[in-house]
C-alpha cells in the first residue's frame, strides 16, 4: 500500500510516499512494524497523540482494520484557515 | 456550491462580487477571508502544505454539509496553498442564504470545520528558523457546539 506523510511527520521521516509491503491487520498493528524497523519511525511515531490517521483520505482511527486500503497517511492535526 | 484549492493568489473583491451576484432569492450573502499574520513579527514566508485529492473532497463533504444544514442557496471556499507573506490572503468561504443568521453561522461552520478537518499544515518562516504552527485545543473544542 502507499503510504504518505505530511507536516514534521513527513520531516521526520524523511520522504513524503512510500510503498510498504504489510500484512498488518489495522494502522496500530502497521505503526508498529515500522517503528521496529529504524529510529526514525520510532521517533515519528512516538506520541500517537500527537498524529492522525487518513485511510483512502477519510479520516480515520488508529484501531480501524487494514483490508482493502490503499493508501494509508499520517500527519499531525490540521491548522487551516 | 464551489470548492477551489489553489497555490495562486485570488481576487477577493471579485470572488464575492460574482459570488453575490444575481441571486434573487437569497437576502443574506456572508463572507470571510483569512489572512496571513505576523504574530510575533518577523515572519518572513507562511508555507502551507495540503493533501493534494483528500482536500478537494474533505472541503466538498464539509461544504455540502453546511448548504444541507442551513439551506443555503450557494457556498464557496477557496483555499491557497504554498508560500505567502503577512497580509496575503490565505482563504475565503461565503455563503448565500435567505436570512443572514444562517448564513453567518453556515460560514461559522464552515470555519470551524475547515481549519481542524481539512487536511492543510502551517509551517511560518522566520530569518532565524521554522516551525510548524501547532493545532490549538480551541479548535477543536469549538466543533462541540455544532
Amino acid at each position: 500500500m502507499d503510504v504518505l506523510y505530511f507536516a514534521w511527520v513527513r520531516e521526520r521521516i524523511g520522504v513524503p510516499k512510500e510503498k510498504i509491503e504489510t500484512t498488518a491487520a489495522t494502522v496500530n498493528d502497521l505503526i508498529s512494524e515500522l517503528r521496529g524497523r529504524e529510529e526514525r519511525y520510532d521517533a515519528a511515531f512516538a506520541d500517537l497523540t500527537a498524529l492522525r490517521v487518513a485511510l483512502d483520505q477519510e479520516l480515520s482511527e488508529f484501531d480501524a482494520p487494514l483490508e482493502g486500503v490503499r493508501e494509508v497517511a499520517f500527519f499531525p492535526p490540521m491548522t487551516g484557515g | 456550491m464551489r470548492v477551489v484549492v489553489q497555490d495562486a493568489p485570488f481576487d477577493y473583491g471579485k470572488e464575492a462580487e460574482a459570488f453575490a451576484d444575481g441571486r434573487h432569492d437569497m437576502g443574506a450573502i456572508v463572507t470571510f477571508a483569512g489572512i496571513v499574520r505576523d504574530i510575533a513579527g518577523g515572519l518572513d514566508v507562511m508555507e502551507i502544505e495540503h493533501y493534494p485529492g483528500m482536500t478537494e473532497k474533505a472541503l466538498k463533504k464539509i461544504a455540502a454539509e453546511a448548504v444541507d444544514r442551513w439551506s443555503l442557496g450557494d457556498a464557496l471556499v477557496i483555499h491557497r496553498y504554498g508560500r505567502m507573506g503577512a497580509g496575503e490572503k490565505i482563504m475565503m468561504v461565503a455563503t448565500a442564504a435567505r436570512h443572514r443568521k444562517d448564513a453567518f453561522e453556515a460560514a461559522e461552520y464552515l470555519m470551524d470545520y475547515l481549519k481542524s478537518r481539512a487536511p492543510f499544515w502551517k509551517k511560518e518562516h522566520t530569518a532565524q528558523d521554522a516551525g510548524w504552527v501547532a493545532a490549538k485545543d480551541e479548535d477543536e473544542a469549538a466543533l462541540d457546539r455544532w
